[in-house]
């Protein structure tokens, strides 16, 4: 594994089975009535958020916890783009408090990459602007694994505004990497204009996809991208790229439906499809804090790769 | 009346001569001259002092970012006789007050001649016209007419400022960006920004405006001047114009001939680092190509170096919050032997061409540009093509050191520069 | 893979010495097994758990001996002690072995950890933190196939299938069937690994 996790690329398909298969070791702590390890005991994780993320915050103050690690909680929310230069600040800082890693979510695209030249320590990328989530698609993964089996040749679609999704840049490296077939279906207007240069299929029209799909990752809809036009209104959206009872019989037996979470329902999702049997969204939050287990012992167990700053 | 005499000059590239001058002026070339100083050029090449049509200065308002003083160094280090200085300073140049005080600040610094450019419209607002007549009228007698930095994008105003301009033979050098179709636009809009998830830059929303800039210049019989071209569309729309017979000249930068958009990805210096953001943006490898082709085949005109400095806390930030533009005076001789001449695509005489006369001549700029031949002022610059070294910014005169060439090797060194006969660089230091 | 011992002994280790064989492990194994049975009066309540990897295999031998000799199915789990270890900052990040619990688990239980070696005892003692997060055993035995000595810990195993004396510089490696394609415990210099 290379020191940071900031981008599905950066995992070979060894490093992401390995992830995979060490957090469904550690699914099983989980079980127990002790949910603690001692491994990481006097390493400090410090969770840097500029966004409001409580979901994703918890699951990897947990994740942290659970492995003994000490865990500090930065919230830098305000100081986002437009200082930008507290980024730089707020590592040194984070350097002289001595993290061993930190968990970064940022509203700007590539915030991981420049801290990772500022600070010694791991960078964990926990979702950075429309880029990469790169633990989101790991956990995606292992739940898809845990109730499909391997994913070779597994056939994932995922809809909704793929343009602005971090979650499904990664899944589609990640997927990729591990030898699943991907479908974007999305509005053109919701999807990058160079996208058939990604590793996966495209298709406009949800209802020839759906047949053939093992999962249905559905993404959410950002309501403020209605304002900019694109597309005409949310009954028009979810009208042809919402999943309802009536798109859901269309899919196999075996299929599963996922989200990333938070859901708009009614929106992408209907009520009944997201609490019905085929649904994972309550697994993938659960999955979240196994496989963010998983990835700070991974980067944090061992010794010391010992980065440089830049 | 003492005199110089720069000893074994090859002129353009040319066979080696003596080039003597006496009261600034070009007085004798031939073998064998002597004069009170002597110069040993032996195996440099002599170019006409290059001309710049597109410096940011930054002075007044941005004194941490650069200065008159510095930049002018900088740019007699790069080679430069004179420069042009954009509008986009605070308060803006949109008034004959603020020209004349940085063309004073220009003539006092001494290291070139400094042109500004004006604003075309009040404080770069895209609503009224400035006074452009009361600038052309001034001591700085502006030519260049720019709200650089920002697009005159509203049509009226665009046409109205190129009407106007013809009364006193100015040019407007538009910045070509569709306002609406880059909001909030980080990157050029291709397979690398929707990997990285950085808000695209379409190559549309250059080329839009200069196709429509063409047509109103054409319609009102005026002389447009585009503004770093960046994309093969935009070479294709004034090859087209010009093919029209119509009054259209363009300019590209030193770092899109060399540079592609793939660096925000992966360079030497990490990916999403801000050095290589910049207005327009590194386009792709194509457009690269394009460029180079059409200012070796004069669809472009001249290079300029859209010398852009910003202090390093506008740069070592999230790609987001960056600050867009590069510095480019003190590279940009050696950017254009490694793009253009080691391609073969250009020798020193075209060179000479697009770095010194076609920008002058835009310029409406006299004393600068002109061949190096007996009478001309003696504006020359002395260029070492054999040397290579690496980039290295600490030794730099300008203020900031935002270069995307730290660390890479590039071709050739200016050794020295004459300003009317006046040293202002010997040796590669400023005299 | 198979492995085969006439190659690792002709090439990658010259100067290997086999210190037991198939039937001595096979021996070893089954003395073991009696003394389990004698020592725990009949392993009533005995749950082997083995370290992995071949601690796991050897847990399991041991269960099938003492089904042979009293015709009882002993509960037989393994226990990865990774994330337990001293030394996780000495080498990169390893991967996990599996831990499984009998279904019965291990409170009032007498535990028999089973691993090949013992050396420092450090394992062992990984071992017995890890077992402290899983439940309250009545005792906690330990089996290993081979002692070479040199503990750093007050450690010591309850049934052992060969003292074995070594010099730290020496290398213990033992191979098993299951794992390995082949039965045999070697000592080897160091320069030879």
């Amino acid at each position: 594994m290379k020191r940071h996790l900031i981008s599905a690329a950066d995992l070979s398909r060894d490093d992401a089975l390995l992830i995979l298969d060490t957090a469904d070791e550690l699914a099983k702590i989980s079980e127990r009535s002790i949910k603690k390890l001692p491994t990481l005991r006097g390493r400090t994780v410090v969770n840097l958020f500029f966004e409001d993320s409580t979901r994703t915050r918890i699951s990897f103050e947990a994740a942290a916890k659970r492995l003994s690690a000490d865990v500090i909680n930065f919230s830098a929310k305000g100081s986002s783009v437009s200082k930008g230069e507290s980024l730089k600040d707020t590592a040194l800082t984070l350097e002289a408090m001595g993290a061993d890693a930190v968990v970064i979510r940022h509203g700007a695209s590539g915030a991981p990459h420049r801290l990772a030249g500022w600070v010694r320590g791991s960078v964990v990328n926990a979702g950075d602007g429309t880029h990469e989530h790169p633990t989101q698609a790991l956990l995606d993964a292992f739940t898809m694994r845990r109730r499909l089996g391997p994913l070779d040749g597994r056939k994932v679609t995922i809809v909704g505004d793929v343009l602005h999704s971090r979650v499904a840049r990664s899944n589609v490296l990640l997927l990729n990497t591990l030898g699943a077939e991907v479908t974007l279906v999305a509005p053109p207007t919701l999807l990058p204009v160079t996208v058939d240069s990604w590793p996966c299929e495209v298709s406009y029209d949800l209802d020839s996809v759906l047949p053939k799909s093992d999962v249905v990752m559905m993404l959410r809809v950002q309501r403020e991208r209605m304002n900019a036009a694109f597309f005409p209104t949310e009954r028009e959206y979810s009208r042809r790229y919402g999943l309802d009872r009536d798109r859901v019989a269309k899919m196999h037996d075996e299929a599963i439906v996922m989200h990333p979470g938070p859901m708009n329902r009614g929106m992408e999702i209907a009520a009944e499809v997201a609490d019905s049997p085929r649904s994972t969204i309550v697994e993938q939050v659960a999955n979240g804090v196994t496989t963010r287990m998983a990835v700070l012992y991974l980067l944090l167990g061992g010794a010391d790769l010992g980065g440089e700053i830049q | 009346m003492t005199t110089t005499v720069i000893k074994g000059a090859k002129i353009l590239g040319g066979e080696p001569a003596d080039i003597l001058i006496r009261d600034g002026v070009v007085a004798e070339i031939g073998r064998g001259l002597a004069g009170d100083t002597e110069i040993d050029a032996r195996g440099l090449i002599a170019l006409p002092g290059l001309v710049d049509l597109h410096t940011h200065l930054r002075e007044p308002g941005r004194e941490d970012a650069e200065t008159v003083e510095t930049g002018t160094r900088a740019a007699a280090l790069g080679g430069y006789t004179a420069v042009h200085a954009m509008a986009n300073t605070d308060p803006v140049a949109d008034t004959a007050g603020v020209v004349e005080q940085v063309w004073r600040l220009g003539q006092e610094a001494g290291h070139c001649d400094v042109r500004p450019v004006g604003a075309v419209t009040v404080g770069l607002q895209g609503e009224r016209l400035a006074e452009l007549g009361a600038m052309a009228d001034s001591a700085a007698r502006v030519r260049v007419f720019s709200d650089d930095g920002k697009c005159v994008s509203d049509a009226v105003l665009m046409r109205r400022a190129l009407e106007y301009v013809k009364a006193f033979d100015g040019v407007v050098a538009q910045h070509a960006q569709e306002p609406r179709l880059t909001s909030g636009a980080q990157m050029n809009e291709g397979a690398v920004s929707g990997r990285l998830g950085l808000t695209g830059w379409p190559a549309v929303a250059e080329e839009a405006i200069i196709a429509r800039d063409c047509l109103l210049a054409a319609h009102v019989g005026s002389r447009l001047h585009v503004c770093h071209l960046s994309t093969a569309g935009s070479v294709e729309i004034v090859r087209w114009a010009k093919s029209k017979g119509w009054n259209v000249t363009a300019e590209v930068t030193p770092h899109h001939l060399l540079l592609t958009d793939d660096l925000v990805e992966d360079s030497p210096v990490g990916s999403y680092n801000p050095i290589y953001k910049v207005n327009p943006p590194l386009r792709t490898r194509a457009d690269v190509e394009a460029l180079r082709e059409a200012l070796a085949d004069g669809t472009i005109d001249c290079v300029a170096t859209d010398h852009a400095p910003h202090p390093v806390e506008d740069k070592e930030t999230e790609w987001a919050a960056a600050a867009m533009g590069m510095i480019g005076l003190e590279t940009a001789l050696s950017v254009v032997q490694e793009a253009m001449v080691e391609t073969g695509l250009l020798d020193w005489a075209g060179v000479a061409e697009r770095m010194s006369a076609a920008p002058a001549r835009i310029g409406r700029l006299e004393g600068h540009g002109q061949p190096i031949e007996v009478g001309a002022p003696a504006n020359i610059t002395l260029y070492d093509a054999a040397v290579r070294a690496e980039v290295d910014p600490a030794g730099y005169a300008s203020r900031s050191r935002n270069t995307p060439y730290e660390g890479r090797t590039l071709p050739g060194r200016v050794v020295a520069t004459f300003l009317r006969g006046r040293p202002t660089v010997l040796d590669g230091k400023l005299a | 893979m198979v492995f085969s011992l006439a190659d690792a002994i002709s090439h990658a280790h010259s100067g290997a010495r086999a210190v037991l064989e198939g039937p001595d492990i096979n021996r070893a194994l089954v003395r073991i097994s009696h003394e389990i049975l004698e020592r725990t009066k009949g392993a009533e309540d005995i749950v082997l758990l083995g370290i992995p990897t071949r601690g796991v295999h050897l847990a399991r031998r041991l269960a099938a001996c003492i089904k042979q000799f009293e015709g009882r199915s002993v509960p037989v789990g393994s226990l990865d002690v990774t994330m337990y270890r001293d030394d996780l900052r000495l080498r990169p990040a390893r991967a996990l072995g599996r831990t499984e619990l009998p279904a019965d688990g291990i409170d009032g239980r007498i535990v028999v950890l089973v691993d090949d070696v013992l050396y420092s005892g450090r394992t062992v003692r990984s071992a017995l933190d890890a077992l402290n997060d899983l439940g309250r055993p009545q005792a906690v035995q330990l089996a290993a196939l081979v002692d070479r000595g040199h503990r750093e810990l007050p450690i010591r195993a309850d049934y052992v299938g060969k003292n074995l004396p070594t010099s730290k510089s020496e290398i213990v490696k033992v191979y098993l069937e299951e794992n390995d394609g082949r039965d045999a415990v070697l000592l080897l210099k160091e320069d030879d690994k």
